[in-house]
């Protein structure tokens, strides 16, 4: 990646080397300059504080400062357990420390910073007692099915599994579960990160959290199988039914194809051969693939006439047995159906990345992510940190992200943060701490007003 | 609950009216009898000892519901319908005082009783399933109407995603928040729309069960609580030596009288012990023969389950001489060791008749250096073991069922399947003592040739 492709996608900017090397996209100068003056302090704290502000009598006012945040520095020394009583406290700890990177964790039942004050009365004080419902898709856990890149690295043709991921993600957490405070952000290299904010999410134990987990998961990968998706039954469970017709199948006949290309060599095509159980078709597409394999079509062309091949044989097949009847979607879930990081969502006291870092690998910052528009969304844009400080340098550009004019390229983020998801979320909370006051009180009559 | 002494019973009115699946959310104010409180404890234990052996042997739902069914009406039924929830609900809590007391023992309880209610809820009607819902004070309503209708089709495709015909799809769902039932949710068994799982009928056991598992999880905490800091003190006298002991009791006969099928003179002894000991025993007696000495744990095991096993005194010393006396002599045997097999037969000492050892205790015990006692499914190596497996006669395949049980620590299970495979036949109650071993064994061999000694 080189800025001069960086320059066809955003705006004209000053190139001061003209062979920049990955690393100059960060540096601790820059970093320190953007938490001097770009990180979004009362934003994130008014995220985490769900309401409590302190001016409502029905507010925890020690809410925010039972929260755990980790700090990883320079030469990867890790901080955990640090807390805050409030946003300038925060804000402090970071413009002293300038962190390479920050996580969220739970809030604790105690001060973090305090526990091990709580720690000799023999029964475990120090516990997690709320947690937003979190997700971490990477790309890395689909270089089994994508052929441009693979490791760290991300680009405009596999991009789009994540696309299609967020879009089965997010309707299944609205649709199915009742989620509405949802919010995604870009991991600032090669994948997603969804936190779910609603009350009832935060408050899930361990086993409601890993249910959800599970009932998101169906790639059950591992080298010693051909087939890593295995779909049961006579007919998909209604959500897997709804991302397939709704997201999976136009993906995968369409952007997939044209960027992928998995049928195009044997290589690739071998694979999907391996997923269906019935030898006799696996030789019958063999055959006819191999002889067609000096044809004069495009790989594209190639691959999408030997889908259609593979799926009329299946058609036809189709009642021979239980096991080929799914295989078509199968074949399709194993290339486009999100792959979620078990691990990450399972337990409360799991770490994530807060938003707004700056990803010390790339330079780029971990915006939020419109799942209404994640079509439009493309990693190799999003701003870098060298980006905002060239910015910044070139002045006239006030940092206002208070004024609705404010067009720079860290503004719309932030405003997008705020008005998309920290304004309603904060409406609900206050409503739910508002309510839950007049019921812990029984007055009816009273209101106390924001 | 108080237990009392008088001879009547006090009328209890306190019993829940139409469900006879009692919940025991709370100790109903009764009064109970000390006998029965022990009594009626013994006969619940032998039906989670059912329930626990079931499940050690695989068994699948319906099996054990059908397992389930027949234990109880065997130890728990009595004639009168009140009655017999009476019983039910003193027994559970009696046996929470017993099984509170440490983790493990909590561990096997909740797994026991959770499964013993799962069995039990399944095989009730519908209508009592959904009175037990109610009785837990789970809000749940049916779906019915319009909604029903909308969410009919897509009822449908879960039902068919479960590989379920159209016939089995059911006409009552509850709508349950989905944190309630995480399993149902985890294996996308469910419907969700916006928060609410769309429960059948038939998977509202899986709500009910989790319910019932986590009251009776807390439960347990409050109790050892009351035990440790008020109950054992008070009842030191009377009630907790009932308790302790009851976690380790074995519920079988004792074998202290020997029956008809056991009853053996010295001249049969040797034959007897290749056809009809159980491993531990066989391994014993072959190390008495062969070293002409047992250690006194070994003493001990095999000598009172040789009075078990119909041994007079006379014939036991005889034997015990016999062997001994090439070790140590004659003057030394009389000194040492006569005295003790006497005591055993209860002519000595305070003459108590002292009763064979059953499984439980023998697996427990701690063979040593130089020790043969104990139970060869625990204390040998897996080769050992093998070797005296296949010296008893097993094929390998089933010596392969065997270790399978030995490794998963399932000790009698191991030697009840060693049983079946030595004489072709199955055991359906599951070894629990060696004399009982060596008395179906001799049943067998005695149906098959009645007159020739066996």
């Amino acid at each position: 990646m080189t800025r001069e492709e960086i320059d066809n996608n955003g705006d004209a900017m000053m190139i001061d080397d003209p062979n920049p090397k990955i690393e100059n996209e960060f540096n601790v100068h820059y970093l320190r300059i953007y938490y001097g003056n770009l990180f979004p302090y009362s934003d994130i704290h008014k995220w985490l504080s769900y309401g409590h502000d302190g001016k409502h009598p029905g507010c925890d006012e020690y809410y925010f400062g039972r929260r755990e945040f980790s700090f990883t520095l320079e030469n990867d020394v890790y901080l955990r357990y640090k807390s805050f009583k409030n946003a300038s406290a925060m804000e402090d700890a970071i413009k002293s420390n300038f962190p390479y990177k920050i996580d969220i964790g739970a809030v604790y039942s105690v001060d973090p910073d305090k526990r091990h004050a709580y720690a000799h009365s023999g029964t475990n004080l120090f516990t997690p007692v709320e947690r937003e419902l979190v997700f971490d898709i990477d790309i890395t856990d689909y270089d089994d099915v994508r052929y441009c890149c693979s490791g760290a690295d991300v680009c405009a043709k596999c991009w789009p599994l994540m696309t299609v991921a967020i879009k089965v993600i997010d309707t299944s957490l609205r649709e199915d579960f009742g989620f509405k405070y949802i919010l995604w952000v870009f991991s600032g290299r090669r994948g997603v990160h969804c936190w779910v904010c609603d009350a009832k999410a935060r408050r899930l134990t361990n086993e409601q959290r890993s249910a959800v987990a599970e009932y998101f998961r169906v790639y059950k990968g591992n080298e010693n199988n051909a087939k890593k998706v295995d779909l049961m039954g006579h007919s998909l469970h209604p959500f897997l039914a709804r991302s397939y017709v709704d997201f999976l199948k136009n993906f995968f006949e369409g952007e997939l194809q044209t960027n992928q290309s998995i049928f195009s060599s044997k290589e690739k095509y071998e694979k999907i051969l391996g997923m269906i159980t019935d030898e006799d078709i696996q030789s019958d597409l063999r055959g006819k693939w191999e002889n067609s394999a000096r044809s004069s079509l495009s790989e594209e062309a190639t691959s999408l006439l030997r889908w259609e091949q593979l799926k009329k044989t299946l058609q036809s097949k189709k009642n021979k047995a239980l096991s080929l009847r799914t295989c078509i979607e199968e074949i399709v879930f194993t290339f486009t159906y999100p792959r979620i990081d078990l691990e990450v969502s399972k337990q409360m006291n799991h770490l994530l990345k807060a938003p707004f870092c700056v990803h010390p690998k790339t330079g780029r910052v971990c915006v939020p992510i419109d799942p209404n528009n994640c079509d439009e969304f493309d990693p190799l844009a999003v701003p870098t940190l060298s980006q905002l400080i060239e910015e910044i340098n070139a002045g006239g550009l006030s940092m206002d992200v208070d004024d609705d004019s404010d067009k720079s390229l860290l503004g719309k983020s932030i405003k997008f943060f705020r008005s998309s998801f920290l304004e309603p979320l904060l409406k609900s909370c206050k409503e739910e701490i508002e309510s839950s006051y007049k019921t812990k009180i029984g007055k009816s009559k009273d209101t106390f007003s924001w | 609950m108080e237990v009392i002494r008088s001879q009547k019973r006090t009328a209890s009115n306190d019993i829940v009216s139409t469900p006879t699946l009692p919940l025991y959310l709370t100790a109903p104010p009764m009064e109970v009898r000390l006998e029965e409180f022990e009594l009626f404890a013994i006969d619940r234990l032998r039906v989670l000892k059912g329930v626990s052996d079931g499940l050690a042997r695989g068994r699948n739902p319906n099996e054990m519901d059908d397992l389930v069914d027949t234990l109880w009406k065997e130890h728990m039924r009595l004639p009168d319908v009140s009655e017999m929830i009476n019983k039910d609900i003193i027994s559970h809590f009696v046996l929470r005082l017993v099984y509170c007391r440490s983790d493990e023992l909590k561990k096997w309880f909740l797994s026991m009783e959770t499964a013993l209610f799962r069995h039990r809820f399944r095989i009730k009607k519908i209508e009592e399933q959904r009175a037990i819902v109610g009785e837990f004070g789970l809000p749940y309503k049916a779906v019915i109407g319009a909604e029903l209708e909308s969410l009919k089709e897509r009822l449908v495709l879960v039902a068919r995603s479960l590989c379920q015909t159209s016939s089995d799809v059911e006409n009552i769902y509850y709508k349950v928040p989905f944190e309630e039932v995480p399993d149902l949710v985890a294996t996308r068994r469910v419907l969700l729309q916006k928060g609410y799982a769309f429960v059948a009928g038939s998977q509202l056991v899986s709500l009910v069960v989790t319910q019932f598992r986590s009251h009776l999880s807390k439960a347990l905490i409050l109790t050892n609580r009351k035990w440790t800091t008020t109950i054992r003190e008070r009842e030191k006298d009377r009630l907790t030596p009932i308790v302790e002991a009851l976690s380790t009791s074995y519920l079988g006969p004792d074998y202290t009288q020997s029956s008809e099928y056991a009853d053996i003179s010295l001249k049969d002894i040797d034959q007897v012990s290749k056809s009809s000991f159980p491993l531990c025993m066989r391994h014993l007696f072959e190390k008495l023969r062969e070293d002409h000495h047992l250690k006194h744990g070994g003493r001990m095991q095999l000598g009172l389950f040789l009075k078990g096993v119909g041994l007079k005194l006379d014939d036991a010393l005889a034997f015990w001489r016999e062997e001994f006396t090439k070790k140590v002599g004659s003057e030394r045997f009389d000194k040492e060791y006569a005295y003790a097999i006497r005591h055993n037969y209860g002519k000595e000492g305070k003459r108590t008749d002292y009763t064979p050892y059953a499984c439980s205790k023998i697996i427990t015990s701690a063979p040593g250096a130089g020790d043969h006692h104990g139970c060869p499914y625990r204390h040998f190596s897996e080769d050992n073991l093998k070797a005296a497996l296949s010296r008893m006669g097993l094929s390998s395949r089933g010596m392969e069922d065997v270790m399978d049980k030995v490794r998963n620590r399932h000790y009698q299970l191991a030697c009840t399947l060693t049983f079946e495979a030595v004489y072709g036949t199955s055991c359906d109650t599951g070894i629990n003592h060696p004399n009982q071993y060596f008395e179906e064994s001799q049943k067998i061999l005695k149906s098959k040739t009645p007159t020739a000694p066996v």
